[in-house]
């Protein structure tokens, strides 16, 4: 994997996450590339998609979110959409009925879990429930309960 | 000094943000008070700055100036702020900045730290975005933590040396004695970030890949306890244990027994179960499905695993998800160089899709389809293709027509289908082909001379339809100006011919002329046409009108046209019909595209592309000749001369041609008129320094002298044409024994019917006087039914004033001269 994004219909980012080394500039294209390409897209299309040398795939998530991920010529598709699906369940234990506000008042947070589930553009952990106990671990430390502990009131 | 606002205040107020001028605002406001807080070296609150500067910096505005920060939030003891620290750095910084070199040390520390999470997050940026140096200098760590114990680490630890490795190679060595162990684990989370350390070994050093090699049993066994196993809740996916390292193992195992005829046979088995066992009613069990059949395909698997392979792709073919289907035809598109035939058994499925609504699935099914055409099923395939043609969306009608155009050249199964399927593409997708296939197809249509009219006929009922298609028109055009007399007079054998008048095409190609739709090219194409049709048409003055009115056409390349055809009608008359002939039959070179078209009979011609100067034929012309007046007898053919003459505009590189009938196929000199040696040479010598024939064969057929009276006399010398050995070459050779030169001195010759000749330009008309030199021509006569040859000749010329005239009759040719 070489990256993965996170947006929404309207065009704004959500969670970037690059495994490759690229600059800045080239990022803000990327982003712009992959949302002029998935955002557009029929309802039921194939969720596959060639840009460059890379395969995209992207999933939609609930009516207004869109995880987007540009693979390897060995990667295999099928096998990234079920990585996004189990991504989304784990958001969905930690934050309990995740929806897109969770995401964005908490995106360190989904950051963190990402972490704990992939690194370098590999699955890190295959365990449903390992990230979650991590994830209470790691909280547990966290030397002040300040707002980043409780869960927001927006 | 205030509390500096949290994050969630933060977020819910630019939330609130009308306009993106409202938020600009805002933005910039807090940027300013953070920028004053970290200028005051603020501890308390730089956690909650940065977590700020974060999320603005998602919105998109800059936040480089939070750099450093981050990495004294790294550097504190805190773990809220090591936690924000390394988010920072891994979403601010990149190895392109000096700054992040300072980051080594603080990760160092942190990679031995006694917390476990402040190990993971150390582990985890360095393996996220871990310059080469970096990872020189931590490399050490990240190896002994490789070998710890703590599944929590070594799992992140293994993957943290894939970015090693990936970083700088060399270092892969370091890394080979913790892997010994690897495999014997128990948590699944450091198995698969194992078997992805293995992988990108081997992927990157095949010494590697030899050494791994014998892990093969122990990866099939972990394999084999994953697929019996019972029901694991943590690792379950829709009834599949762990499909995530199920399909890492399957895709080491592709590296590993790829070309090693043992390691293939051991996974034999535990692929075959795969394969056969795995639940196919969700997409899990189909991503597995689909990485056994990569490896299959990939390693040196039985037959029978191979065909099962192929039938699995061939029932993803026909599942509902079109997920399924496009990686199906992707796969299936690199298995067709090696399993042609088992990967055509799929054909009609893989023509079905392209019918699918879905664009990528519909590209990858043109692609496959395409790569499937041979010789047996081209007729329904391209039914298929060209039915696809019609309604597939721009994007695809070039690559669809280059494809069918291709596909076309080389099974075609007669002349009169390739013509129509070239046809059918350029009427529905003609502005999408490509600019050589314009001259590829008049060269197809040149060389079908049973369908010229069929197939004139169908352009011209396409060009009435629709000019708007440039490709289509141009071919049209030119062959209505190269048959057009098939079209009118109603002779196609393969269709209902149609009634046209000359008036009619003539009113159609004018339209082309005018009409706005037209490219200048086209338009070009369209003149010369109409002009070729002055010898096939009999409304000759209706054309000599539209010539001479685009003779002061703006367009450069028309009016040079219009100004060149138009000498064509006043000056040189007599030469317009040898001029605007028929086209013969081109051979293609063995290069596609534009390349020396080469005629059969031996001349070279300017390119197809280039209409303007349609090179002269050995048909003879229909016309009547002066020397049929002059003999009277019926016995007489017509024969074709040339006039000795060398106009100065464009007659005058035919004359060249023409004038030095290279029969070897060797490229045309200009025709100096050289003064060529007195005595009666072989060819070789006499017409130019170029040697004209291979066949030296020459010397066979002896040369003999055909006329010799007051003071003139004519020999002959003969050669065999090559290529047609009916074809005899004579070449004349007149010298003048008188005081006084011959001038205006005229050649000419008749043969009876069963002969056809053809006499080229001389070298001079003048045969100076005392032999001192010789007038050269060359006479071709052409004798199939191999009968005795005999010729009549008239010479004129005028000496010393007066004109000379006789008639002789030349009866003493060589038996090898004819027989």
């Amino acid at each position: 994997m070489r990256f993965l994004l996170l947006f929404s219909r309207q065009g704004k980012l959500r969670l970037q996450k690059w495994f490759t080394p690229i600059t800045d500039r080239e990022k803000k294209k990327v982003i712009r590339d992959m949302m002029t390409l998935v955002l557009p897209r029929q309802p039921r299309s194939c969720n596959f998609l060639q840009w460059r040398d890379l395969k995209v795939i992207y999933k939609r998530w609930y009516a207004s979110l869109y995880f987007c991920t540009g693979l390897d010529d060995q990667d295999n598709e099928l096998l990234t959409l079920e990585v996004l699906h189990r991504y989304v369940e784990l958001l969905d234990k930690y934050f309990g009925n995740v929806c897109e506000l969770d995401i964005i008042f908490n995106f360190e947070k989904a950051y963190f879990i990402l972490d704990e589930f992939l690194m370098g553009g590999e699955v890190l952990e295959t365990s449903k429930t390992a990230v979650g106990v991590s994830m209470e671990e790691a909280d547990t430390l966290q030397e002040t309960m300040e707002e980043y502990m409780s869960k927001p009131a927006y | 000094m205030p509390a500096p606002i949290r994050l969630r205040e933060l977020i819910r107020t630019i939330r609130t943000a009308r306009t993106q001028a409202e938020e600009r605002e805002m933005i910039q406001k807090e940027c300013a008070a953070i920028r004053s807080s970290f200028r005051e070296e603020d501890n308390t609150y730089r956690c909650r700055n940065v977590a700020k500067l974060l999320y603005m910096h998602m919105l998109g505005y800059p936040a480089h100036f939070g750099q450093l920060e981050c990495l004294k939030l790294i550097a504190s003891q805190k773990f809220t702020d090591k936690r924000i620290g390394y988010l920072g750095a891994m979403l601010l910084l990149d190895e392109r900045q000096d700054v992040h070199l300072l980051m080594t040390n603080c990760i160092k520390n942190d990679l031995n730290h006694s917390t476990q999470y402040v190990q993971g997050l150390a582990l985890c940026t360095l393996g996220c975005m871990g310059s080469s140096e970096m990872c020189r200098d931590l490399a050490g760590e990240v190896e002994k933590l490789l070998k710890t114990s703590n599944s929590y680490l070594r799992k992140k630890a293994a993957l943290c040396a894939v970015h090693v490795i990936r970083k700088v190679p060399e270092l892969m060595e370091m890394f080979l004695p913790a892997t010994k162990n690897l495999l014997s684990e128990k948590n699944h989370g450091v198995l698969h970030t194992s078997v992805v350390l293995l992988t990108e070994m081997c992927e990157r050093s095949p010494d590697m890949l030899a050494h791994f090699r014998k892990l093969v049993p122990q990866l099939v066994r972990i394999l084999k306890n994953l697929i019996m196993s019972g029901y694991s809740p943590e690792h379950d996916v829709s009834g599949i244990s762990d499909p995530f390292l199920q399909v890492r193992i399957l895709r080491l195992l592709r590296i590993l027994g790829k070309s090693d005829d043992d390691s293939s046979e051991a996974m034999n088995d535990i692929l075959a179960q795969v394969a056969t066992n795995t639940e196919t009613s969700k997409n899990v069990g189909n991503a597995i499905l689909y990485e056994t059949v990569l490896t299959i395909m990939d390693i040196k698997s039985e037959s029978g695993l191979r065909v099962l392979a192929i039938n699995i792709l061939g029932r993803f073919l026909l599942n509902n998800d079109k997920n399924i289907r496009y990686v199906a035809l992707t796969s299936l598109l690199k298995t067709v160089q090696t399993d042609h035939n088992a990967v055509q058994r799929h054909r009609s499925t893989i023509v079905d899709c392209l019918k699918d609504l879905d664009v990528s699935i519909k590209r990858r099914a043109m692609e496959l389809s395409f790569a499937l055409v041979n010789g047996n099923n081209i007729r329904g395939m391209m039914k298929e293709l060209l039915y696809f043609l019609d309604s597939c969306d721009p994007e695809f009608k070039a690559d669809c027509a280059s494809g069918v155009f291709l596909a076309a050249e080389k099974y075609a199964p007669s002349k009169r289908w390739h013509i129509d399927t070239i046809m059918r593409v350029l009427t529905t997708a003609g502005s999408y082909v490509r600019d050589d296939s314009v001259p590829n197809l008049i060269q197809l249509i040149t060389n079908s001379v049973e369908m010229h009219a069929y197939t004139v006929q169908r352009l011209y009922k396409a060009l009435l339809d629709d000019i708007s298609q440039q490709p289509l028109v141009q071919v049209a055009s030119w062959c209505i100006g190269e048959y057009g007399d098939l079209l009118v007079s109603g002779q196609c054998e393969e269709e209902e011919p149609i009634q046209v008048t000359e008036d009619e095409v003539l009113d159609v190609l004018e339209g082309l002329l005018v009409s706005n739709l037209s490219a200048p090219v086209t338009r070009g194409y369209s003149l010369t046409a109409i002009m070729k049709l002055s010898t096939r048409f009999s409304s000759v003055n209706r054309i000599k009108k539209v010539v001479s009115i685009y003779g002061s056409s703006i367009d450069v390349e028309l009016q040079q046209r219009a100004v060149e055809y138009n000498a064509l009608f006043k000056k040189y008359d007599h030469m317009r019909p040898a001029l605007l002939e028929r086209m013969p039959i081109m051979e293609k070179s063995a290069t596609n595209g534009p390349t020396e078209i080469v005629q059969t009979n031996g001349e070279t011609e300017p390119s197809v592309v280039e209409p303007k100067h349609p090179p002269l034929v050995t048909q003879p012309a229909n016309q009547a000749n002066d020397l049929l007046d002059l003999l009277g007898g019926n016995d007489v053919p017509v024969i074709q001369t040339t006039m000795p003459t060398k106009p100065a505009s464009a007659g005058g590189e035919l004359l060249d041609l023409l004038g030095d009938l290279s029969l070897s196929g060797g490229p045309a000199p200009a025709p100096a008129p050289s003064v060529p040696t007195s005595q009666p040479s072989f060819l070789l010598d006499g017409l130019s320094s170029q040697p004209l024939f291979n066949d030296i064969a020459a010397a066979a057929i002896p040369p003999m002298t055909a006329y010799n009276k007051n003071g003139l006399k004519i020999d002959f010398t003969f050669e065999r044409a090559n290529p047609n050995p009916n074809i005899a070459v004579i070449t004349i050779h007149a010298s003048n024994s008188t005081e006084a030169d011959m001038t205006d001195f005229v050649f000419q010759a008749a043969v009876p019917k069963t002969f056809q000749l053809q006499l080229l330009s001389p070298s001079s008309n003048v045969v100076p006087a005392l032999n001192q030199g010789t007038v050269t021509q060359v006479i071709r006569v052409l004798n199939p039914q191999k009968q005795q040859l005999r010729m009549r000749i008239k010479l004129t010329y005028t000496l010393k004033g007066s004109p000379v005239q006789d008639l002789a009759e030349v009866n003493n040719f060589p038996p090898q001269s004819w027989q």
